[in-house]
């Protein structure tokens, strides 16, 4: 049995007086695919930002790939560099090509020469099929386009683990398939993944294990199939009866 | 048989109606040309009030008969959409166009008409217009200061060489383009105080030493506005970086110098660095004049430009800190490469406004002494040869301000163009 990549160890996070999170403990073995899903405000944003401490957890312990996160601000830029997220917004960085966008951060975190990382990136996109964008800037691509592109800037740090912040969420019915296309290849590749999502069919396809969270508490976990078929507690049920 | 219907022109007596719209309304742009330029009124026989207003309701009938929607004219329904959409629209541009009119004639006598320009002294001025003897004679004053006359080709020479090097960026290979900040941002006001320091002051290699005092005109407002432009934006991107740091002292810290320097006046600050400076300062510790006003006015306006690129860095998403961190930037690669670029492409509108406030702030450096082309202006209207020529030197210096303002404000426009990617 391979040692967890991810511990997360009784978490628990306040914003003011109000607790997002609630005792979370969640173990994450290398290239297994996690989905989180859960109501708004149920805390799971939050929990995976945690992941790369774009949130600070205030009590328990999060151990990514062997470092502990804690004040340490060279501790989490290495971290962040092995972890890669792709966010609702797209957050690319809309004064850089597209190609730039992918090679910014290779070039001046991973100190890559400039060649390596245009050939890097360029492999990226295409594996995202955008390699014809590259020169162009995310104001002039469509939606799925940028959020596919964002998730080959991530990739192009080539990061051991990929977190989705509800990928899809901004985007409209038809943008959503490309993207999740995108996922699906890189869950098939291998890939660490933990995905926040409300895409009941990607989870089907590819999670081995389903999160419900509720009021900053994971509710149920369990295996995809399980999860699915006879989800253990009311709440779980009434979710799922809601968004299938 | 004709049939016009002048209160609803439509598109079938199009010919026609262009005729006599056309004619009425130049037929009362003609009326108050002739009143204005001549002195002549053609319709003087009528009773004064219907005279007066003759070409106003000539001109907005005429523009109604030719206010035709989809008439196929290009520039016809041109006129229409911008200009000439209703009554209202069609009044307030005629009244524009008169008072124009108007105006020009006594501006244009005063100025270029009845001005004067030759001979070398007050006499010499005999017609009721402008005097530009007086600027022609003081003109090298108004430049140069009280910089001695055969020196001047030093300050030429040095602005000459600071124009050239200015324009390196645009003859660069590509090869050096990413050089090219470094060079503009650390080598060139490198170059260009060593340039000021031994040509315009000179002192050694041969070159009498002329004390700042002496320095003035436009070329004392161009040095003073280019050193604090060059120190002030640093020095201010740094402070609004430091108005958003965690770290408590250097906030603090930032936001204590921000207030400070924003709340009192310039002239006051000018003259403190001037009069109180110094008794803080070491016996025999000198500090020029002009360096402490160039010091005094950068520490003023980097409040300024803290403030308007903390608007920008507000201004972002927070994504985009989310996004630049979860690549594993630092702080400083993050803003660097992410942020600042992003933030202050948002504020060049604001930071063109305060650079060129700064440079029409300049002349207030006559309060420790130092005369640029406003203070120049200043001593020549009073002295005893040349009383009372202060309107020629106002409307000279405004000229030249307009010049300088306009070509900057030109400039940053420029910028706003180049670098619009998004959107």
């Amino acid at each position: 049995m391979p040692e967890s990549i991810i511990q997360i160890k009784n978490v628990n996070k306040w914003f003011g007086d109000f607790q997002v999170l609630k005792d979370i403990n969640l173990d994450v073995k290398p290239k297994e695919k996690i989905v989180v899903c859960g109501p708004s405000g149920s805390g799971k944003s939050t929990l995976i930002r945690c992941i790369n401490r774009l949130e600070e957890h205030q009590k328990g312990s999060i151990v990514v790939d062997g470092t502990e996160l804690s004040e340490d601000t060279k501790n989490i830029e290495a971290i962040r560099a092995e972890v890669g997220m792709v966010f609702q917004q797209f957050n690319l960085f809309p004064h850089l090509s597209i190609l730039d966008n992918c090679t910014l951060a290779p070039i001046w975190v991973k100190k890559m020469p400039k060649q390596k990382a245009e050939e890097l990136a360029m492999k990226q996109l295409n594996q995202v099929q955008i390699g014809d964008q590259a020169q162009k800037f995310p104001g002039q691509l469509s939606g799925g386009q940028q959020q596919r592109c964002a998730i080959a800037r991530a990739l192009c740090m080539e990061p051991k683990i990929m977190l989705f912040d509800e990928p899809t969420s901004a985007l409209d019915p038809e943008m959503i398939k490309e993207v999740l296309d995108a996922m699906v290849n890189l869950a098939k590749a291998g890939m660490t993944m933990i995905v926040v999502t409300h895409e009941m069919g990607f989870a089907k396809e590819v999670a081995d294990e389903v999160i419900f969270m509720d009021e900053g508490m994971i509710v149920e976990k369990a295996e995809t199939k399980d999860f699915f078929a006879n989800p253990k507690s009311d709440r779980t049920k009434l979710f799922l009866s809601q968004i299938l | 048989m004709i049939n016009i219907n002048f209160l609803n022109p439509s598109k079938n007596n199009l010919r026609l109606n262009l005729i006599i719209g056309l004619s009425l309304v130049f037929l009362s742009l003609f009326d108050v040309f002739l009143y204005s330029f001549f002195d002549i009124n053609i319709v003087s026989f009528l009773p004064y009030f219907i005279s007066f207003s003759l070409p106003l309701i000539l001109g907005m009938f005429g523009l109604s008969i030719i206010r035709i929607s989809y008439s196929g004219i290009k520039k016809l329904d041109s006129l229409n959409k911008n200009i000439n959409t209703n009554n209202f629209n069609a009044a307030l541009t005629l009244l524009i166009i008169f008072s124009i009119i108007k105006i020009l004639p006594p501006v244009m006598s005063w100025m270029i008409f009845d001005a004067n320009i030759s001979g070398d002294t007050k006499d010499a001025c005999t017609g009721s217009g402008a005097c530009w003897t007086y600027i022609k004679i003081w003109f090298k004053r108004f430049m140069y200061g009280m910089y001695p006359n055969e020196h001047i080709w030093r300050v030429n020479l040095a602005f000459i060489f600071l124009v050239v090097l200015a324009f390196v960026g645009f003859i660069t290979p590509q090869k050096y383009k990413k050089y090219l900040s470094l060079y503009y941002i650390i080598i060139y006001p490198i170059i260009a105080y060593i340039l000021i320091y031994y040509l315009i002051s000179g002192g050694s290699l041969g070159l009498e030493w002329v004390e700042t005092g002496a320095w003035g005109g436009l070329s004392l407002t161009f040095i003073v506005s280019f050193f604090s432009l060059i120190f002030c934006f640093p020095l201010g991107m740094a402070l609004a970086l430091g108005r958003r740091t965690d770290l408590p002292i250097i906030k603090y810290v930032s936001v204590g110098f921000i207030e400070f320097w924003r709340g009192v006046p310039l002239i006051t600050v000018l003259f403190m660095s001037s009069v109180m400076f110094p008794m803080f300062l070491p016996q025999d510790f000198f500090m020029d004049k002009l360096v402490r006003v160039i010091i005094a006015i950068s520490l003023f306006e980097a409040a300024y430009v803290a403030e308007v690129i903390r608007g920008g860095l507000q201004a972002l998403p927070r994504g985009q800190y989310d996004a630049s961190k979860s690549l594993g930037m630092g702080y400083w690669k993050m803003h660097i490469f992410v942020i600042l670029p992003q933030a202050l492409k948002l504020v060049i509108p604001g930071i063109a406004n305060t650079f060129l406030a700064l440079v029409k702030d300049t002349p207030l450096i006559f309060v420790v002494g130092l005369l640029e082309i406003i203070g120049m202006l200043q001593m020549a209207k009073t002295n005893p040869k040349w009383l009372g020529f202060a309107m020629e030197g106002y409307v000279f210096s405004a000229i030249v301000f307009f010049i300088i303002c306009y070509a900057m404000s030109k400039y940053s426009y420029n910028l706003e163009l180049k670098y619009k990617t998004d959107r």
